[in-house]
């Protein structure tokens, strides 16, 4: 087991070691480049402008070794202004060149500066991933527990009314992505044309003081889209368990019906869904981009879009890094997972 | 003009559709709470030997829920049937279906056809046993005409792009000002924030969607299987590595990649054009491969079937990577491609980029699943009969192990269209590649979703077209599905 989880952190790393140099070469693109020294600068800079600003900044050396410096394994740019002061990628805002440290990349701790935040990345990243964690945790509490149930009634008796009505419903949710069902809920729930406005049609307040009413929305619209898959997989798994030799000895033996269910089945139904809910945390990711957009939430898949559309390089490669990380971690628990709560694979 | 209400003439039916509706939703939960409370029917067996259930609540209850759902069923085809005949008479769902004749023609022939050979028209023919795969077909299908009529201008009553004053987000069935002889006097589905026709938008979209989700799925279908078969067949270190190359390219998020991807500078940069010259190949060696495993042993066949085969798909590809006489071309440098008087046809930069990206987010997907279908299946004895013959590994690969591999396929095949269909939605809901004045449903959406507070109407029409199209993908899906379990 130990050898299988090193062997597993090991991928992860190479896999990692590669999603950021590629995220870091096509931001690193020249067109990309000029963007970001409009952005910076002023939009009507000339090209020597722009040659120069991108020249101070370091970001006209080759690619790898920017990489290096971003990982922290190479030293780091520095340029001599003309008038001698000395900047660079390590030298912070008032700090003298030699005060400032020869290595600053993610392997001392230093993930860059924001240049949309004005601010250092890790706390903007810190600060986002709080708030889409408390999104995060009220989406898992809302849809694990209804696509379980949602699934197991349905497995129970296949073919059944219940099982039919409930499979509609569960492929109806699969098919509305997350920006048809926002965009619907938000036009029946808070309009003032259909005249409920029973929500708010915004989460900006949420960030601070969230309320039933203006966080259920945002939770609800990415909570239903993963929903109906977990529950269509806890239904198939259930059907199966339902069918298998056990139950029937059990039915035999004269075992009610809701025992059989409690007792026998729901325990063997219920480890297939573990590891559907774990690998469905990517999506959710993607989710929570749209959702938090669409809510103006400020979130990590908010902050995301802003790099992006501003070309943050630093921002971007945390970013990356960080949803890489989920995902591969998220991938490894429910490899974990599944040896420990399947007995058959555990035991030999 | 007067503004036109939204049933007009036939306003009359609009009670009897609400209490259809609400006798089916009625009898759906009592359905459900009686399969939990009463007891399951008793078959008896009569003496001629024929089973028959005692005929209880419970049979009635179902029979007032098929009673009730063909009752709405027929109302909303009497609606369609007064909205043919009467048009704006029958206001504006009457006028929206005699713009839509040409669909709803296309659709009873389809049906009718299908229907009357099904027995002679294999999996195809089988969907129509089923109810859930008949309607995610006519949902597919309506979407798919709509595309098609829409791009021939038959069904649309503006251009989509033609703004008129004073229509700036008017309320659904708002007669035109002023308007001429011969024009359209209505916008249907009222007018968007730049005073355009959301009914035409919402039309002229689907033909977006029709163009491109099938194609890219098909793409990526083919990627996914030259690439996953060999890695299940083969295994080893080949596997390893296209395994890893796959799992990088799903660990990163999708909409991370699209705006990385789908970005104007890099389409300067000519990054989606080396992905498109990498993989449009695949569709070419797949081809190729099929061929020459199938005809090996007739090389006086083989020969000129493949020259003829391979020039065709080369012309095609190259046409389709080039653009104005180059394959690449930025600032600095470029590369020379098929010559401008050969060119068939050219793709602009923009639908091009989503085009690749939707391509490249999709292949590993397929790959894992071929890959594993082909770990499974390499293990039967059909396979093994094979390799006894001496067949060669690639004959094996495509002509045993994929046409048995079809069903889960097919079946993910009309999933992966709906979800391209989704990951098309949200590139025009980010705003990314497709020009913003585009009509594709993303882009509608995300124009209309900023007034959403106070104008419902331009988001809401191609919201639920989306949602409807994706639905009916997912329904077809489950219909082949349950059909294919069934041999």
């Amino acid at each position: 087991m130990g050898l299988f989880i090193l062997r597993r952190v090991g991928i992860m790393l190479v896999t990692a070691l590669c999603l950021t140099f590629l995220v870091f070469f096509l931001t690193n693109l020249y067109p990309n480049l000029e963007k970001l020294a409009k952005t910076q600068g002023n939009f009507r800079m000339s090209d020597e402008q722009v040659e120069s600003f991108l020249e101070k900044g370091g970001y006209l050396q080759p690619v790898p070794v920017k990489y290096g410096e971003w990982l922290g394994v190479l030293p780091s740019y520095r340029h001599v202004n003309e008038d001698g002061s000395v900047q660079g990628r390590c030298i912070l805002p008032g700090q003298s060149g030699d005060e400032a440290p020869n290595y600053c990349g993610i392997l001392q701790g230093y993930w860059g500066y924001s240049t949309v935040f004005k601010d250092e990345v890790s706390t903007v990243v810190g600060n986002r991933l709080a708030l889409t964690g408390r999104l995060m945790f009220w989406v898992m509490l809302l849809m694990v527990p209804s696509a379980l149930i949602l699934g197991v009634l349905a497995g129970m008796k296949e073919g059944s009314a219940t099982d039919r009505t409930l499979s509609t419903f569960a492929i109806t949710t699969t098919a509305t992505p997350e920006y048809v069902s926002g965009v619907i809920f938000i036009a029946i729930f808070t309009s003032s044309a259909v005249g409920l406005k029973w929500f708010k049609g915004t989460a900006t307040q949420a960030m601070e003081n969230p309320t039933f009413e203006n966080f259920f929305l945002p939770v609800l619209t990415i909570a239903l889209y993963g929903m109906g898959y977990i529950a269509r997989m806890t239904r198939a798994s259930m059907t199966e368990v339902m069918t298998a030799q056990y139950i029937r000895t059990a039915r035999l033996k004269g075992v009610s019906f809701p025992n059989i269910v409690m007792k026998h089945a729901l325990r063997n139904a219920l480890i297939a869904p573990f590891t559907v809910i774990m690998l469905q945390f990517p999506w959710l990711l993607n989710g929570v981009v749209i959702v938090e957009t669409l809510f103006n939430y400020k979130g990590f898949g908010w902050a995301l879009v802003q790099a992006a559309g501003n070309n943050d390089i630093q921002l971007l490669l945390a970013i990356s890094v960080v949803s890489v990380f989920v995902v591969l971690v998220t991938q490894l628990i429910s490899d974990i997972g599944y040896v420990y709560l399947n007995p058959r694979i555990r035991i030999s | 003009m007067e503004p036109l209400t939204w049933t007009g003439s036939v306003a009359f039916l609009n009670p009897l559709l609400l209490l259809a509706l609400a006798v089916m939703a009625a009898s759906i939960i009592v359905w459900i709470l009686a399969s939990i409370v009463l007891p399951e029917p008793q078959m008896t067996v009569n003496a001629d030997g024929t089973l028959s259930s005692s005929s209880g609540l419970r049979n009635m209850i179902q029979l007032v829920m098929r009673l009730s759902f063909l009752a709405s069923i027929a109302l909303v085809v009497a609606y369609i049937l007064a909205g043919v005949a009467l048009g704006s008479g029958a206001g504006i769902i009457g006028a929206m279906a005699q713009q839509f004749l040409p669909v709803w023609l296309s659709l009873v022939i389809l049906f009718a056809m299908s229907i009357a050979f099904k027995r002679k028209l294999g999996l195809y023919g089988k969907l129509f046993d089923s109810p859930i795969g008949m309607i995610g077909f006519g949902l597919v299908m309506f979407w798919v005409f709509t595309g098609i009529f829409g791009a021939m201008d038959l069904i649309i009553t503006h251009d989509p792009l033609d703004q008129i004053s004073g229509m700036k987000n008017k309320v659904p069935g708002t007669p035109l000002p002023g308007s001429e002889e011969g024009a359209y006097s209505w916008y249907l589905l009222g007018g968007d924030n730049l005073a355009r026709d959301v009914f035409s938008r919402m039309v002229k979209g689907a033909w977006i969607v029709v163009q491109i989700a099938p194609l890219a799925t098909m793409f990526a279908f083919m990627v996914g299987i030259t690439l996953g078969l060999p890695a299940g067949y083969y295994g080893g270190r080949l596997d390893t590595l296209l395994s890893f190359l796959a799992n990088l390219i799903l660990a990163f998020p999708v909409i991370l990649l699209f705006y990385l991807l789908v970005t104007p500078e890099i389409v300067a940069t000519g990054v989606p054009n080396y992905m498109a010259a990498v993989l449009f190949i695949f569709p070419i060696i797949f081809l190729c491969v099929l061929l020459n495993s199938r005809f090996y042993t007739r090389p006086s066949f083989r020969t000129p079937l493949l020259i003829g085969v391979l020039g065709v798909a080369a012309w095609l590809y190259l046409s389709l990577i080039s653009t104005d006489g180059y394959v690449i071309s930025t600032d600095s440098y470029s590369i020379w491609g098929l010559p401008t008087y050969l060119d068939l046809f050219d793709i602009p930069g923009g639908i091009l980029v989503v085009f690749v990206s939707v391509v490249f987010v999709n292949s590993p997907t397929v790959f894992r699943i071929v890959r594993g279908l082909a770990l499974d299946i390499k293990t039967r004895d059909y396979v093994a009969a094979a390799q006894t013959r001496g067949e060669g590994p690639w004959y094996i690969m495509l002509w045993e192990i994929l046409p048995n591999a079809r069903g889960p396929l097919i079946v993910d095949f009309c999933l992966r269209i709906g979800y391209t269909t989704i990951l098309l939605g949200t590139l025009g809901f980010f705003g990314l590649g497709l020009p913003p004045e585009s009509p594709d449903w993303g882009s509608t959406i995300n124009e209309g979703r900023k007034l959403l507070s106070i104008y419902l109407h331009p988001a809401l029409p191609p919201a639920l077209a989306l949602l409807s199209l994706v639905l009916g993908l997912n329904l077809l899906a489950d219909g082949l599905r349950e059909e294919s379990l069934k041999d």
